[in-house]
């Protein structure tokens, strides 16, 4: 009976040893395999960013060392003060600042007006029709510069900023989606009691509907101000003088001749004060950005 | 319905649900005097998206077709010419046909590549690991940059003596090129530099993957079937909408590519990296050709529309829609 006893506490345990080891080996299957995978992964995503500011911080003489070196040996703070006379630096960032308020205004304003006619007005066609708005944003805006450039020309708008700002006061597709969406979720009973008790669309709108979407004006408010600060395409083609270009334009100053004879230093110390608003803003806001992007892009 | 209710009761048609009143279209709803009240007050907040849309962008393609058929230096005339700007096109412009072919090149080459990596990077993204979060802002970060910045800093990056990526290549043994120097492989430094954006997607991505319901996982596990198999059975399919997505995306960004030629390589080396709109560009305002530059724009225009239908037509063989 003694010799039976023993035995099954042996098995007992070498099982628990099993059981052990397994779970060891689950737990770094699921914890350290993807975590080593995503450290990598970050690594190589990291890069861009981190060159930026490495190769920012290098000295002129430090730039023609080869094999060239992983961090900056003696790192020239003033490269950024230097970049910024490259170019006339704060002059484009009034410029770059004034249309970007510009811009955030006109959305603002205007894509929750066209949102609010699209989701809480009932009309017949109202969904087909949105269809059709979201379609547009698969033109290519290439295929029109030139059409544009000169309609812009014969009305006086070439080398202003009405060509970058004026169409922020129509609406952007995107950017109604993301509002419509939003307002199509405020319950219907308060606007429902409103148009009972005899107010029209436009109390129910200002009312009612607008200060609830605040937050959503809130995103609307970063995206648009990004999309100008961006902007590279809209300067290049409608700005022609030098009093009225914008950072991203006078990034490319830095280009010379000579291809070996740019001093990417400088031009990375410039690149990453212009980022330096994007980044900043991005950080701060980046729990509600990448929650508010995926949750509102389900189906 | 209480079958108890007095007669009158029984007469009252039940109320539409609160949430599911979509607008219900009258039949005939042309002859309802509140059908038309409504459209009136829509009208008046759609309205400005109605102008924009006529004045920026009806309006405009209007203008392009009809520059297209004109010759014409952006001042002085206007010279009718017809066709010729399209046989030129077609017949008589070696570069155009380049051009396409580098934009198909790098479409071809961004767009699949790009889906993969927006999976991968969905998928670490979705780790059950506590500090998940770091590793997503880390991921998402290159592509919160701007392309004109992410150009200039990419450029730098694959220089052949002062970036770090050929040093790591040479590292371990290979012999690097000089990307954007070279005509054989400036396409795919652009083509490299598209994958840093891959954050964004991603999030759509992983927006899909967490509208995979676990009980199909645990199912499936319960089942015996490990993670390849229940990738290539459950996620995949589930996904195939998002993919689709990506891809009519990418097509339309890819066949648009311009600011990443236009900064790094201004086209070269000898035009391998000049895509179709680089090729409308210095037409348009480098060569004074401003009608010819509108046909290459048509000819855009026309691409695109055409393959996006395609793949949207023929996505109905490989997309399952709500497998719910």
């Amino acid at each position: 009976m003694a010799t039976i006893t023993i035995n099954e506490q042996q098995i007992q345990r070498g099982d628990a040893k099993r059981a052990q080891r397994d779970r060891t080996m689950k737990h770094f299957q699921t914890q350290w395999v993807p975590r080593i995978i995503l450290i990598l992964m970050c690594a190589v995503f990291i890069l861009p960013f981190y060159w930026m500011l490495a190769l920012g911080l290098k000295s002129n003489a430090e730039l023609s060392v080869y094999p060239p070196t992983l961090y900056p040996h003696d790192p020239q703070w003033q490269n950024f003060q230097d970049s910024t006379e490259v170019f006339p630096f704060w002059r484009f960032a009034r410029n770059t600042l004034f249309i970007t308020v510009l811009t955030i205004v006109g959305a603002v304003i205007s894509n929750p007006i066209i949102a609010y006619g699209f989701s809480r007005i009932d009309w017949p066609g109202r969904d087909k029709v949105f269809l059709f708005v979201l379609a547009t944003v698969f033109m290519p805006f290439p295929v029109i510069i030139v059409a544009l450039v000169d309609t812009y020309a014969r009305l006086g708008w070439m080398n202003t900023y009405l060509p970058l700002v004026v169409p922020m006061f129509f609406g952007q597709a995107f950017w109604i989606f993301l509002i419509r969406q939003f307002m199509l979720q405020i319950s219907r009973d308060m606007s429902d009691a409103a148009r009972v008790d005899g107010a029209n669309e436009f109390q129910i709108f200002f009312g009612i509907i607008l200060p609830q979407c605040i937050p959503a004006l809130g995103v609307i408010g970063i995206f648009a101000g990004l999309h100008a600060w961006n902007d590279f395409l809209g300067p290049l083609l409608f700005l022609t003088s030098e009093k009225l270009y914008t950072l991203p334009i006078g990034l490319t100053f830095f280009r010379a001749a000579n291809a070996y004879d740019i001093r990417f230093n400088l031009l990375m110390a410039a690149s990453a004060l212009v980022v330096l608003p994007v980044v900043v803003l991005f950080l701060l806001f980046q729990k509600s950005f990448i929650s508010g992007i995926s949750v509102g892009s389900v189906k | 319905m209480d079958s108890q209710t007095s007669s009158q009761l029984e007469t009252v048609p039940p109320a539409i649900a609160r949430d599911e009143r979509v607008f219900s279209k009258p039949v005939r709803w042309w002859k309802s005097k509140t059908s038309w009240k409504q459209l009136g007050m829509a009208g008046v907040f759609v309205g400005p998206w109605i102008i924009g849309l006529l004045a920026f962008t009806i309006y405009p393609i209007y203008y392009t077709v009809r520059l297209s058929f004109t010759r014409y230096a952006g001042f002085g005339e206007m010279e009718w010419i017809g066709l010729a700007n399209y046989r030129r096109m077609l017949f008589d412009d070696p570069i155009f046909w380049k051009s396409l072919w580098n934009t198909f090149y790098y479409t071809g080459l961004a767009v699949p590549i790009g889906v993969v990596m927006a999976m991968v990077l969905a998928l670490a993204m979705n780790q059950n690991l506590p500090e998940i979060p770091l590793y997503r802002v880390l991921l998402y970060l290159p592509s919160v940059l701007p392309l004109f910045a992410l150009s200039f800093i990419v450029w730098a990056l694959l220089d052949p003596n002062q970036g770090i990526v050929n040093e790591a290549l040479r590292s371990i043994g290979l012999n690097p090129p000089n990307w954007f120097g070279d005509p054989r492989y400036a396409k795919l430094g652009i083509v490299i530099l598209a994958q840093f954006g891959a954050g964004q997607i991603a999030l759509v991505f992983l927006a899909g993957l967490k509208g995979i319901p676990q009980t199909l996982h645990e199912a499936a596990m319960i089942d015996g079937a490990g993670v390849l198999s229940r990738f290539r059975n459950i996620t995949l399919p589930l996904m195939t909408p998002v993919i689709l997505y990506d891809i009519i995306l990418g097509i339309s960004l890819g066949l648009q590519a311009f600011v990443q030629s236009f900064i790094i390589t201004d086209g070269g080396p000898v035009k391998s990296t000049t895509f179709i709109v680089n090729h409308l560009y210095d037409n348009a305002f480098r060569f004074g050709q401003m009608g010819y530059a509108s046909a290459i724009g048509v000819a855009l225009f026309v691409i695109t529309f055409v393959i996006a239908i395609a793949v949207f037509q023929t996505s109905h063989r490989w997309v399952h829609y709500d497998l719910t």
